[in-house]
């Protein structure tokens, strides 16, 4: 009996640690991580999605290895062994996406590499998998990634159907449209960001009020 | 090689493909530490700094995997290259100027995961640039990355005595600003090529 509750309550946790990276503590809208390939990248949902889905591996990969070495890993060093982890599989993730498509390199383009020097994977590898089991980072990892590509998503999205009238290269609207060519430049990224945020804030609000 | 001027290239790297409003480069820090104009230019400095050591370690450390064939260590070895230069500025400032080191907390270390300085290391190596105008480009991209840090946290301080609705303080409202900046910056397009 008290096998089964210890079970059951470990179950919750890890759930719960893999829901509040997508949304109580979703990366981008909430903790303001990870803002440059956010930025930079969405402005097609199909290169938000591929960046999305490229640092979750990362952040997945580095997570689990930080967390295996958390008690080997002297405290002075620790940063460092991080960084040099994530690079690890920032090159391994460049060279895939290479292989995969040539295409999608390019467009991404030096984007990939920069994943490197993401704040959101160095803080989990910090904050969360230095201090806890494989499993729980396993899936803190999946939700904080998940919640990463949703909110890029989120963005990509938006972009692409004001700034080209088209959804994964997919035309929506009749010839008739004339695209927002400024939301596909930067300031509409800056634009889009600042919307969502403002949409969250106030749902947010809301809430607490009611 | 390259055939740009020096002078095309700051102005390149400065004002039309300014690093935070054109390339979303170093947003973190543009966020972070643009509330107060002082802190402001100070990190600016550091942060350009930074991006001239890492740029001429970079030019070096490019030649050299080149030569004995191992392109793959690249990203590793230039953030290896930064993160010590990084640990370098700070025992320098923390000895120079403890207020300093204080107002600027978490974020000088996050230097390090600064996109902008290696992306400046990963742009000058993709482009071919040769060693002097490497280092011409890491001055026009720390001075472009100031130009911007600047006038957003100029902005900042006005702002904090205006009065807008609840909901959109804090983030949101500095991500507007730096819009409006961006399409401003667009006004430069054309002046380098």
């Amino acid at each position: 009996m008290s096998n089964d509750n210890a079970s059951s309550k470990q179950k919750v946790t890890t759930t719960d640690e893999f829901i509040k990276g997508l949304w109580r503590d979703n990366p981008v809208f909430v903790q303001v991580l990870g803002m440059c390939p956010v930025l930079a990248v969405s402005n097609t949902a199909e290169n938000a999605l591929a960046m999305g889905l490229a640092t979750a591996f990362v952040l997945l990969m580095s997570n689990i290895l930080v967390s295996l070495l958390r008690n080997f890993v002297p405290k002075q060093v620790r940063i460092a062994s991080y960084i040099l982890i994530i690079a690890t599989f920032v090159t391994v993730t460049d060279y895939a996406i290479q292989a995969i498509s040539v295409e999608l390199h390019k467009s991404l383009g030096a984007f990939i590499s920069l994943i490197v020097v993401n704040c959101l994977i160095l803080s989990r590898a910090e904050a969360f998998a230095s201090k806890n089991t494989v499993w729980k980072s396993i899936f803190d990892a999946l939700g904080m990634g998940l919640g990463f590509t949703f909110a890029l998503f989120c963005l990509g999205a938006v972009r692409e159907i004001l700034g080209n009238g088209s959804i994964f290269n997919i035309a929506l609207f009749p010839d008739g449209f004339q695209s927002w060519i400024v939301m596909i430049l930067p300031a509409g990224g800056f634009f889009t960001l600042a919307i969502w945020l403002l949409i969250i804030n106030g749902i947010e609000t809301r809430k607490t009020k009611s | 090689m390259n055939t740009e001027s020096l002078g095309t290239i700051f102005l390149n790297a400065c004002l039309v493909n300014n690093f935070v409003l054109a390339y979303f480069l170093g947003i973190c820090p543009f966020l972070g530490v643009s509330g107060k104009m002082e802190t402001a230019t100070k990190m600016g400095g550091a942060v350009m700094f930074v991006m001239l050591i890492s740029s001429m370690c970079a030019y070096g450390i490019h030649a050299f995997l080149i030569s004995i064939g191992a392109p793959f260590l690249q990203l590793i070895s230039y953030i290896v290259v930064i993160a010590s230069t990084v640990q370098l500025v700070e025992m320098f400032i923390k000895k120079i100027s403890p207020v300093l080191f204080r107002s600027l907390g978490i974020f000088l270390p996050l230097i390090t995961t600064n996109c902008a300085i290696l992306g400046v290391a990963l742009f000058q190596t993709n482009k071919d640039y040769g060693f002097l105008e490497s280092i011409i480009y890491a001055l026009g991209a720390g001075a472009g990355f100031t130009l911007a840090l600047v006038l957003i946290a100029g902005l900042r301080e006005q702002l904090d005595f205006a009065d807008v609705p609840k909901v959109s303080k804090g983030t949101a409202l500095t991500l507007f600003i730096a819009g409006i900046l961006s399409l401003c910056f667009m006004g430069f397009a054309g002046l380098g090529a």
